[in-house]
């Protein structure tokens, strides 16, 4: 721990602050993970990574930079991480989950800018994380007009590079975004001074792609009755995966997963059987808002999977490996990403298929909507939500939040009231 | 054999006891929830044989940890204990001290569909108080002095503070109080109704909880949503009417 002590203050980390949130995380961690019953023995990893969570990664991040390497910090899917991994750089998805840093943020970001928006920013202005201290480019995107602007006053406090999502998925929209990603090698080669090269992306590709389809293996065990792992658990396994070594991660989700495989069969849960099987669908849930999923499990609900960045928009879709020239790789990693249906997008039906498809695939009882305070693109979409599952007889709970404590009790008797509903 | 339902609000905390000699609706009692509710609601039971208790409201979770009572939602709750007053009753329009909600009940008295409003009292009992104390009367006469008004003054906000601030600055324009009252009723009901039509609205329409009380929020319900509504005699007590019914329920009670 001294170790890492020194190493923040060469970050240039706020000590003072950085300790009363680390302070925070800690028992917050311990009640919410570390009292869940029959965990599977595979979560260690997980819980040592948020046990040392601005410590053993960082570190690794360094011995990168001393060496030369470049580290790239992100904040949404559709960056296209293999072009980083391809030129040897690291990329690391930002976290933006905690409230701590909410009030700093709004020293200069409106008020009703959604909460991850702030916490990110905020943990930028009170120099308080230090893979943000640590990266040498920061890649933002279009996916929301608070991001994009929001990045604008980032970038006074450090590079920032910003990619254009376009928001139609017609010809022209992907041609749009096909030169972004282009665009983008470009950028990153320039940053880390590396070729990207069809066979390091192909490699790249490749190794993406088996992190992806670890974390759909996992997935996949979820729709077990019982399920064999919390939605707790899960939703950590996969925000964890933005920011660890892509080919570690892919270890321990699969020996993770092996564990899991063994449950499944011999019919071991961590639920009862009847637990009402809850998709959570929405906005994404950063490093450490685990507030929905908490209060959901805390009542007695098993959350069985998540469509989200944190979630299936992360990893349901598999790059091409097989482009014939670089240009062509390239090209293939474009259109995997186009495939995200985010709610940026107008019209977004295919989100909605989604919604529907997971629904039946995972048998859950219900699905909680959950959409962060101010989003206002996830917010809109809700309302087709909400009639395409009554169409399709699934019922459904809107959840409009923050990171904050003050609405739990509002929140509980809503999830209390909806899981009576369908109890039934 | 008594089964009892506890609803502990945020203001107020309800009791009804249910036994084979008590009416339908039981025998109720109403007090403030106080500082220490949990205390009231150790208070309130030392008095009561129980044979079977349930808790919802606000609080039901800090007291059914300490007393080892089921709990349920106030949602759950207010349907049931309405069904039992009104058979007929298909939508729950409560607002209580701190929530407001809408409810939608099945042909066989489930859940069907619920509202509520978000983390603040915007628009809710609360609210009502609070404008109440600004304009120098009790809460009770409140909705009567809407109700004499001649024509509405108009406030915006259903947030406390800021429709408090638009209160006292309708007063320094010598505005006069029923107008003024008038005007936060028809800021509530507007409110109300968007989220009754939201959720759809069935006949029997019933209004409970704390406000229900008040005659001008029902008035203005009922003439916006362009339906009758029946309020019970006992509007505050409908959650824990509820919570007792579900607590005899297996039990030979009646």
């Amino acid at each position: 721990m001294a170790d890492n002590r020194e190493m923040w203050t060469e970050l240039g980390i706020d000590l003072k602050q950085h300790d009363v949130l680390l302070g925070g995380l800690g028992p917050a961690y311990a009640d919410i993970y570390l009292s869940q019953k029959d965990r599977p023995k595979g979560m260690g990893f997980f819980d040592l990574v948020v046990g040392d969570i601005h410590g053993i990664r960082v570190h690794e991040l360094q011995e990168h930079a001393k060496k030369g390497g470049k580290v790239v910090a992100t904040y949404c899917v559709f960056v296209p991480e293999e072009f980083v991994w391809a030129a040897g750089g690291i990329p690391v998805g930002l976290c933006a989950g905690a409230h701590f840093s909410v009030p700093l943020a709004e020293e200069v970001l409106p008020r009703n800018t959604c909460p991850l928006i702030k916490s990110s920013f905020g943990f930028k202005l009170g120099r308080l994380c230090p893979y943000v201290q640590s990266s040498h480019l920061i890649v933002g995107e279009t996916t929301c007009d608070g991001k994009k602007k929001m990045f604008e006053t980032l970038a006074q406090y450090q590079p920032v590079y910003v990619m254009e999502v376009p928001n139609k998925k017609t010809k022209y929209s992907r041609a749009l975004w096909a030169g972004e990603v282009h665009e983008f090698r470009g950028v990153i080669e320039k940053l880390t001074g590396n070729r990207i090269t069809l066979e390091n992306l192909k490699e790249a590709t490749a190794r993406v792609n088996g992190r992806r389809r670890a974390l759909q293996r996992l997935y996949n065990l979820r729709k077990a009755t019982p399920v064999p792992i919390s939605g707790k658990d899960a939703l950590l396994v996969t925000q964890v995966s933005f920011y660890d070594d892509v080919t570690r991660n892919t270890q321990m989700v699969n020996a993770l997963c092996d564990e899991l495989d063994l449950r499944v069969k011999e019919g071991k849960g961590v639920f009862p059987v009847d637990a009402p099987r809850i998709l959570v669908s929405g906005s994404p849930m950063a490093i450490p808002n685990w507030k929905v999923h908490h209060l959901l499990e805390s009542a007695g609900a098993a959350v069985v999977c998540e469509e989200s960045c944190t979630g299936t928009r992360f990893f349901s879709d598999l790059a091409d490996e097989g482009g014939a020239t670089l240009d062509a790789q390239t090209n293939a990693i474009a259109d995997r990403y186009m495939k995200i249906n985010c709610a940026c997008f107008t019209p977004n039906d295919e989100r909605l298929s989604d919604i529907v498809r997971l629904a039946k695939e995972y048998n859950v009882d219900g699905v909680v909507h959950y959409n962060l305070q101010f989003c206002q693109t996830y917010a809109n979409e809700a309302t087709k939500v909400e009639k395409t599952l009554a169409d399709e007889g699934i019922p459904l709970l809107r959840l409009e939040t923050d990171y904050s404590d003050e609405d739990t009790g509002q929140l509980r008797t809503r999830i209390d009231a909806f899981l009576e509903m369908i109890r039934k | 054999m008594t089964a009892v339902g506890l609803d502990v609000g945020s203001r107020t905390i309800k009791l009804v006891k249910l036994n084979s000699s008590s009416p339908a609706e039981g025998e109720s009692l109403v007090v403030p929830s106080g500082p220490n509710p949990l205390r009231r609601c150790r208070d309130l039971l030392a008095d009561v044989e129980i044979t079977s208790l349930v808790v919802t409201g606000y609080g039901r979770h800090l007291v059914s940890g300490e007393i080892s009572a089921r709990t349920v939602s106030e949602i759950k709750a207010y349907s049931i204990g309405a069904r039992r007053l009104y058979p007929d009753a298909h939508t729950v329009i409560d607002i209580g001290g701190q929530d407001s909600k809408v409810t939608l009940l099945s042909e066989s008295g489930d859940v069907q569909k619920f509202e509520m409003n978000d983390r603040c009292a915007a628009g809710t009992g609360r609210f009502l108080e609070v404008m109440a104390g600004t304009l120098e009367v009790g809460i009770a006469e409140l909705g009567g002095l809407a109700l004499n008004a001649s024509k509405a003054a108009r406030v915006n906000s259903l947030c406390t503070v800021f429709a408090e601030s638009e209160v006292v600055s309708l007063i320094s324009r010598g505005e006069d109080s029923a107008s003024i009252a008038l005007a936060l009723h028809e800021a509530i009901a507007v409110r109300m109704t968007a989220m009754a039509r939201r959720v759809g609205i069935r006949e029997r329409l019933v209004f409970a909880g704390g406000a229900a009380l008040n005659p001008c929020l029902k008035k203005l319900l009922s003439e916006k949503l362009g339906v009758d509504i029946a309020v019970p005699d006992s509007p505050q007590t409908v959650g824990a009417l509820g919570a007792a019914i579900l607590a005899g329920e297996g039990r030979e009670l009646l």
